[in-house]
């Protein structure tokens, strides 16, 4: 065992070698440079390798294309990169293509504040590509787990062929923390994809809830991908007897699956009338606050989102059902407590915003179990 | 194939860069058109287009390439449909991204024979970063550019390669925008190989695009194609025969380019046909594989 002081950025890297990563493109942007800069370093060490692409699009279009290939796929950015990579993440939920995409979130809109972190792209990482589509958002709060989401992204992005947004931010992304990482060699994530050409195969069969296995190119099928509405063999089409199932299929995948995909911590007490529901950096200032409001007494739940997107609606609404008030921290004016707000009612929730680089403060949520 | 019609071109008699007698039998590609895939294109009738991805198949069935060692990239608009008639690992990305698409694909296989599909918008408006960075890296893919002046699909808009005073529906009164000289642009960012035929000259660019798809390296073939359903009749320049055949009136040989006075070169407006550059320079992923050797050899 050995323990290592190391910053979340510096996990990430880490979890995707341990992950199979084997391909990273990106662009430099701050918080998130780390990722590159380690990747860059370690990738050509285990035979992957690394490009400095010449934008953020080029570098999602690249991770796409390198997946397609056959390669574990990862690229990393902020705030502004992410917003250029939204068209072409689209493209990997609408073609199936599995591919991470961290985004260590700033202080925004525009150039904003770089170095100040935030949680403002929570809505983006949903709904930043048009039209509807599944994606998942894993949320970090921690160092070490900054490196186990980092791999978990990667399992999911290959079990149901769908990107996968690891949403972290500038906190988490640049604190240090003594971390014991697991020997990446013990790591293994199962293989989804055809890799050999057997028997007859259709890229996109089309069954409620399904996720066809993805054939890499080269194998022997050689079949069409395309970013337009398409049928089972990939072909694009005009046709709604091809376009609704596989509208059906698609936007059914995730949800069929949540009890997998879902990752939700609760630290319950018999009784409590009171919840504090937070993710990422704020998930750390819930957690000082439950304490201290526990120390005086007050009996109150505690529920860490770690997957937001698809949103976990069953333990949100089971969350609502137990308790009469749910107070949100957020590093922005309110974005995921509008979910909250969905599964629990309005008159149930309590917003504790802060949307100027600065961390909420325990004392922010303290008061507002007062109000 | 009939010598008067290589004679007509302007090209040698070269056997090996011909189709033999079975060629036809012997060709995996032409046998593999896509035969699940519903023909006709969506190409207009008489688009050049056709002609262009004739020369693809011949120059990819002349490399003997089997079909699932090649993979065909491209964009969007009406060229960047091309890759789904063909039985080949076919990508259809997002607008001005084939190249980045590509690149990853190349860097994940680099055994395979990547062909980046595009026309002259995709490639050097939307795409234009990406063509000089792609060049710039000399990054082992080949670029297919049809060139025909304007964006067809969208209905006639003026585009980086629509000649000063071209008419268009965003430049009704005439396109005052100076155009891209695309061979230009490649070699001055660094492509290795790059040539320019016409859709007319069908033998030469099957040439052209034959050792573009062989070189390691960036290569670059700007095919020069023209638009009648929309530019042509926004400008006057009749039916899809009149402007094929102003392609043959308006072009000549880099060789009758060379031979032309100082003073004619300068005043010269016709399109040169011909392989401009053909260098040896590291070739990205090659490069990068030795890199791989030299940190697993241990070098710091």
């Amino acid at each position: 065992m050995t323990i290592k002081l190391m910053q979340g950025n510096d996990a990430i890297g880490w979890g995707a070698i341990a992950a199979g990563c084997r391909f990273y493109a990106g662009y430099p942007i701050t918080p998130s440079t780390e990722i590159a800069e380690i990747l860059a370093r370690e990738l050509p060490k285990v035979g992957g390798k690394f490009i400095q692409m010449e934008d953020e699009i080029a570098s999602m279009a690249a991770i796409i294309g390198a997946s397609v290939g056959g390669l574990k796929s990862m690229t990393a950015t902020s705030g502004p990169g992410f917003s250029l990579m939204q068209e072409n993440i689209g493209y990997a939920a609408m073609a199936e293509i599995p591919c991470v995409v961290v985004d260590v979130q700033r202080l925004g809109p525009s150039t904003g504040q770089p170095t100040a972190a935030s949680q403002g792209d929570v809505m983006q990482a949903r709904w930043g590509t048009h039209g509807d589509h599944p994606i998942i958002a894993l949320c970090p709060t921690s160092v070490r787990m900054a490196f186990d989401l980092t791999v978990r992204a990667f399992e999911l992005s290959e079990k149901y062929r769908t990107p996968v947004i690891l949403l972290t931010d500038e906190i988490i992304g640049h604190m240090r923390e003594p971390v014991d990482l697991p020997d990446i060699k013990t790591i293994h994530i199962p293989e989804f994809r055809v890799t050999k050409k057997e028997g007859e195969y259709i890229p996109y069969r089309n069954e409620p809830g399904d996720v066809p296995p993805m054939a890499n190119f080269g194998v022997g099928y050689r079949y069409h991908i395309t970013g337009l509405f398409h049928d089972p063999q990939g072909f694009s089409t005009q046709r709604l007897d091809e376009i609704d199932p596989w509208l059906e299929r698609v936007n059914t995948k995730l949800e069929k699956h949540m009890d997998d995909i879902a990752l939700v911590e609760q630290d319950r007490v018999p009784g409590a009338s009171l919840a504090i529901l937070s993710y990422g950096a704020s998930a750390r200032t819930a957690r000082h606050a439950m304490k201290l409001a526990r120390a005086r007494g007050l009996k109150v739940d505690l529920m860490t989102l770690l997957t937001i997107w698809p949103f976990p609606e069953a333990q949100v609404e089971a969350l609502g059902e137990r308790v009469e008030r749910i107070i949100i921290p957020e590093m922005n004016l309110g974005q995921l407590a509008y979910e909250v707000e969905r599964m629990a009612g309005r008159k149930k929730v309590r917003r504790v915003t802060r949307a100027n680089g600065e961390m909420v403060t325990p004392q922010m949520i303290l008061d507002a179990m007062e109000s | 194939m009939e010598k008067h019609i290589l004679e007509a071109h302007g090209l040698e008699v070269n056997e090996g860069q011909m189709p033999s007698e079975n060629w036809f039998d012997r060709s995996e590609t032409l046998q593999k058109l896509r035969k699940n895939k519903k023909f006709p294109t969506i190409w207009c009738s008489g688009c050049g287009l056709g002609v262009v991805m004739g020369a693809l198949i011949r120059a990819i069935d002349h490399l003997g390439l089997k079909n699932d060692e090649v993979a065909l990239v491209a964009g969007i608009g009406c060229t960047a449909r091309m890759p789904i008639y063909l039985d080949f690992n076919t990508l259809h990305t997002t607008h001005g991204r084939a190249l980045a698409f590509a690149t990853g694909l190349k860097i994940a296989r680099p055994d395979m024979k990547v062909i980046a599909i595009m026309g002259d918008g995709d490639a050097l408006a939307i795409g234009g970063n990406h063509f000089i960075h792609s060049a710039r890296r000399n990054i082992g893919i080949t670029a297919l550019v049809v060139n025909n002046a304007t964006y067809g699909m969208t209905g006639g808009q003026y585009s980086p390669t629509t000649p000063i005073g071209g008419r268009a529906t965003t430049a009704p009164y005439g396109n005052i925008e100076a155009p891209f000289p695309i061979c230009d642009l490649a070699v001055a960012a660094g492509a290795t190989y790059v040539a320019r035929s016409t859709v007319y000259h069908a033998l030469e660019m099957d040439k052209f695009l034959s050792e573009a798809i062989a070189k390691d390296g960036f290569s670059v073939v700007e095919a020069v194609s023209y638009c009648h359903t929309a530019y042509g009749r926004l400008n006057r320049l009749g039916t899809a025969a009149d402007m094929m055949r102003a392609l043959k009136d308006n072009s000549l040989s880099q060789t009758a380019y060379g031979n032309l006075s100082p003073q004619e070169k300068a005043n010269n407006t016709k399109i040169v046909r011909g392989n401009f550059i053909n260098i040896e320079r590291p070739q990205y992923t090659a490069a990068y594989s030795n890199l791989i050797t030299r940190v697993q050899g241990g070098e710091k």
